[in-house]
């Protein structure tokens, strides 16, 4: 079973139907007591860093969500749920994150004809393509799984440290490739 | 790198998909679910239906469409028609839908772009405009934005629209041209442009796709980020795989991999 935790950042539908497609049992929950107990845990998020924040410190989330990527469990973080794991982020002119990571995230350059936010479909290590949507970006490091290329940034979109992994891309909106790497999680 | 997008637009009219040209000959072709995995399956990276009927049958979005067609399929899409408010959005989002796309509502009450934009994010709200060749004085770039299915002109200028919706917090925004529209003759390419170098937001062009050289030109030469197609895929003309193949042989960069 896998919880996914929901701290009002953003809406789950995808997450939740992409498990169901995996045949996957999962429970949604804010209950910091369910995310302790739980066998893994997804951690999906979209919104602003600052009020990501705000909103786990609120439902009293920070340790359990800590706990539950330190503690050796399968950890997803997807999107914002992957940037917050890290110290830092230049977002809503700079906010302290979960520092489960010690490195920084950072907002893309202007750069023309490069839209921000990234949106769409970009390579992870020069192969599958994934499904991006962000304006924000996790620098490189030894957490570096998988790297991208965007607005003449390489940046790490993908982290895997024994059973935590997280991407700054969507699996459950990546097609076949998400998919396969979802089932991949669960395995692990 | 990151690659241009190539979208399948389905009207849906009465729970069929259907093709007409400028609302009129509407054929049908389907179901919106099977062609929805079809395409997904093809490698279309993202889908567009509107929901053609709604607005005028005076009723919300099809939820159950959007919800099947959410379970279905393992890719973004979008969704319009039918939508009058906040709360509209929101079941349209919450049913599974990446993006919901307002038009006319939108050219009536613009807050409804920014107040979608506080509630969802900027990227779950997409702007749809009609825009066509016009000499009316009160739109200097030559393009007027269109409303109702192109029946009622607005005196607006496209690009100025363009920027204001951006500002707004529109998180992309589809040019359709009225003048192309239906056409298969290739894309407005000089409003696409415009609007492309005039807004930070990416920019969809739509209307008058015919051939992949058309999607080309979309890309290279009007900057577009992702571009729109119906007839030429709906007929069977082209499949996706076949488009995307001629758009890598003219440099283009595509999703290669589903």
């Amino acid at each position: 079973m896998t919880v996914i935790v929901d701290y009002r950042a953003g809406n789950l539908t995808s997450v939740k139907l992409a498990f169901a497609a995996l045949g996957e049992p999962v429970e949604v929950t804010n209950d910091p007591g369910k995310v302790r107990a739980a066998p893994r845990v997804v951690f999906p998020g979209v919104g602003a860093a600052r009020s990501a924040m705000d909103n786990l410190r609120e439902l009293g989330l920070v340790e359990a969500v800590k706990d539950a990527a330190t503690d050796g469990r399968p950890f997803l973080g997807i999107c914002l749920g992957m940037q917050i794991l890290f110290a830092h982020s230049e977002e809503d002119g700079g906010v302290d994150t979960l520092g489960v990571l010690s490195g920084q995230v950072r907002k893309f350059p202007s750069v023309p004809g490069c839209k921000v936010p990234e949106i769409g479909w970009n390579q992870v290590n020069g192969d599958a393509e994934y499904y991006f949507v962000h304006s924000y970006y996790a620098e490189l490091g030894p957490w570096t799984f998988g790297k991208t290329e965007y607005a003449g940034v390489e940046f790490t979109s993908m982290v895997k440290q024994g059973r935590l992994w997280a991407c700054q891309f969507h699996p459950e909106k990546s097609g076949r490739v998400g998919l396969e790497l979802l089932k991949g999680w669960l395995a692990c | 790198m990151l690659t241009k997008r190539i979208i399948p637009c389905l009207d849906v009219r009465n729970g069929r998909v259907t093709k007409g040209v400028k609302f009129k000959n509407n054929i049908d072709l389907g179901d919106p679910v099977e062609m929805a995995v079809a395409y997904s399956d093809g490698g279309a990276d993202e889908l567009v239906f509107y929901d053609i009927t709604a607005s005028a049958e005076r009723r919300p979005t099809d939820i159950g469409m959007v919800a099947a067609v959410a379970e279905s399929i393992r890719i973004p899409f979008a969704v319009g028609g039918g939508v009058s408010d906040v709360s509209d959005m929101e079941r349209v989002i919450l049913a599974g839908a990446e993006k919901v796309s307002v038009n006319s509502l939108a050219v009536r009450n613009p807050q409804i772009i920014a107040d979608g934009a506080k509630e969802f994010g900027a990227q779950c709200v997409v702007l749809g405009m009609d825009p066509v060749r016009s000499d009316n004085p009160k739109c200097p770039s030559g393009y007027e934005i269109t409303t109702r299915g192109f029946r009622e002109f607005t005196g607006m200028d496209a690009v100025e629209w363009a920027k204001r919706a951006a500002d707004l917090g529109a998180g992309e925004i589809v040019v359709n041209s009225v003048d192309a529209d239906g056409t298969r003759a290739g894309f407005e390419l000089t409003i696409t442009r415009l609007i492309a170098e005039a807004v930070p937001v990416p920019v969809v062009a739509s209307g008058g796709a015919g051939q992949p050289s058309h999607l080309a030109d979309a890309f290279n030469l009007a900057h577009a980020d992702a571009a729109i197609v119906a007839g030429m895929v709906h007929t069977g003309d082209w499949t996706i795989a076949q488009i995307k193949h001629d758009l890598a042989a003219a440099g283009v960069p595509v999703r290669k991999v589903w």
